[in-house]
């Protein structure tokens, strides 16, 4: 199963909204992953098939070895599930 | 058995959650093994959040005891968790009880009226269960009315304060899904109200471009090191280097111990949040539960940082400008002939923040700084008043911090000695 980290500035408000956007979403595509939320330090050092965040912020962990997701809207479900569905389906 | 239930199971606040997990767990009819590992994370993430409280409360004694020594002023340092502490030894069972009933009658009124509020931020549950217990208590009203009173007085409460802040709330969400339970919103609705006649709602703190290089300061670890390292290095020479390594550090350098105060106030912070995201996602599901059940259309209200994400830029701003007000209302207290409240750095900053996302959404720019600035004043002078209604029963020293615990206790002290 794959594994979707949704990540924020402090990992509890916002990442825990988009996380519960994303399982909607997934439900929807009838998708099975492992979704969880967390702040920008820890997922430097936890290991996710996908990180989601802000663009600006998500662009923070991208070195190369993690795929990214960076959402310019938020709270878009439209514009989530378009990226979930390229990477998922 | 009645002991051993109110004071040992009820009257363990990480228990009495995880109680409410797993109820609403079992309502959900999960699994198992969800319903023992939501639980059990449940009572795990509330003691996560003790044991950060413990580190922060370590770092900010001794930012403290510095202040004191810096500025030569005696105050009393508003601290939600040691006046619920100092309190919960004389009206423990009170305030268990008042807690339980008063989350029963959120639900109750949520479901027949059309406040569809769930106060889902139990420590301020369990603060102002408290607060209750000790005012009526020094009014001389105890026992079962006390009880009865004071849950249906909580109950309200819980409904009343999101429900006053809810028109704000759509206006910086954009949607209607979430609301904010936090006994902060008196001073969130005096900076909303006040943005509104002062600023422009079009020029928000957002369109503030933070520069890319400073992108690292989202990072809130990161962050809040530095901003605690900038206090603790200006306090620590006025406090003098002598005082410091004499009295607090036990010899160590009094810069290299203050940066370490200060880079231990972030680690408990850090671990104070991480706490707190265990606890919220079972807490919230869990939640889902039994408002699903109970109550059609419930909305969550959740605790300040809910709002945070909506204006990060606002967040600092709203820091900023209240702690500023609690500056000077230390100096101004006096005048007054009242007690010095020494401004704390975490009411400023989660009430202040707030406030300040709050303001910019009905006032821009200029409505985060005043409505603030507004909310600064609010939370130095209220439990400046609050002080005589708790301090008959010898609660000096410390006290309520949020703005609705001071505005609440004056209240209810008022029309006890009215009636009494």
């Amino acid at each position: 199963m794959k594994k979707i980290l949704v990540v924020c500035g402090n990992g509890l408000g916002s990442s825990f909204m988009v996380e519960m956007n994303v399982k909607n979403v997934l439900a929807q595509l009838g998708v099975e992953a492992d979704v969880s939320h967390t702040d920008l330090t820890t997922a430097k050092t936890e290991k996710a098939d996908l990180y989601l965040g802000s663009s600006e912020l998500i662009s923070t962990l991208d070195d190369g070895t993690r795929t990214i997701i960076g959402l310019t809207n938020l709270f878009d479900q439209e514009e989530l599930k378009r990226h979930l569905e390229a990477h998922l389906c | 058995m009645f002991d051993f239930i109110m004071n040992d199971v009820l009257g363990t606040p990480a228990i009495l959650v995880g109680l409410f997990a797993l109820i609403g767990l079992l309502l959900q009819k999960k699994g198992i093994a969800d319903v023992i590992s939501g639980t059990l994370k449940t009572i795990m993430g509330f003691v996560i959040l003790g044991g950060g409280a413990t580190i922060l409360i370590g770092s900010l004694d001794i930012f403290g005891n510095m202040f004191e020594k810096a500025f030569n002023i005696e105050g009393v340092i508003p601290n939600n968790e040691a006046i619920v502490a100092i309190a919960q030894q004389t009206f423990g069972q009170e305030t268990a009880m008042i807690m339980l009933f008063g989350m029963v009658m959120n639900i109750v009124i949520a479901r027949f009226t059309k406040f569809k509020y769930i106060f889902l931020t139990g420590h301020h549950t369990l603060f102002m269960a408290c607060l209750i217990s000790a005012v009526f208590a020094t009014g001389g009203v105890t026992g079962v009315p006390l009880v009865i009173i004071g849950s249906v007085l909580l109950g309200l409460l819980m409904v009343f304060s999101p429900a006053l802040l809810q028109p704000y709330v759509r206006k910086i969400t954009g949607n209607d899904s979430i609301a904010v339970g936090h006994f902060g919103s008196l001073g969130y609705f005096t900076a909303g109200f006040i943005g509104k006649y002062i600023g422009d709602p079009s020029k928000s703190t957002e369109t503030i471009k933070v520069p890319k290089s400073l992108g690292f300061l989202r990072d809130t670890s990161v962050a809040m090191s530095l901003t605690m390292a900038i206090l603790f290095l200006v306090v620590a020479p006025i406090a003098g280097k002598d005082y410091v390594e004499a009295e607090l550090s036990g010899g160590v350098n009094f810069l290299v111990f203050s940066l370490m105060q200060a880079i231990t106030f972030a680690a408990g912070v850090y671990i104070i949040l991480a706490g707190v995201r265990m606890l919220i996602a079972e807490i919230v599901p869990a939640f889902k539960g039994i408002a699903d059940k109970v109550v059609k259309d419930a909305k969550p209200a959740l605790d300040c940082p809910a709002v945070f994400p909506f204006a990060p830029n606002a967040v600092i701003i709203g820091f900023l400008f209240s702690f500023i007000a609690g500056l000077l209302s230390m100096f101004l207290l006096p005048i007054f002939g009242l007690k010095v409240i020494v401004p704390g750095l975490i009411p400023h900053f989660f009430t202040g923040a707030a406030a300040g996302v709050f303001g910019n959404a009905t006032g821009g720019r200029r409505g985060a700084m005043v409505g603030a600035f507004a909310n600064g004043i609010l939370i130095s002078f209220l439990p400046a008043f609050l002080l005589p209604v708790l301090g008959s029963l010898g609660f000096e020293g410390t006290t309520f911090g949020d703005s609705d615990f001071g505005i609440v206790g004056i209240l209810l002290g008022f029309f006890i000695r009215l009636f009494s």
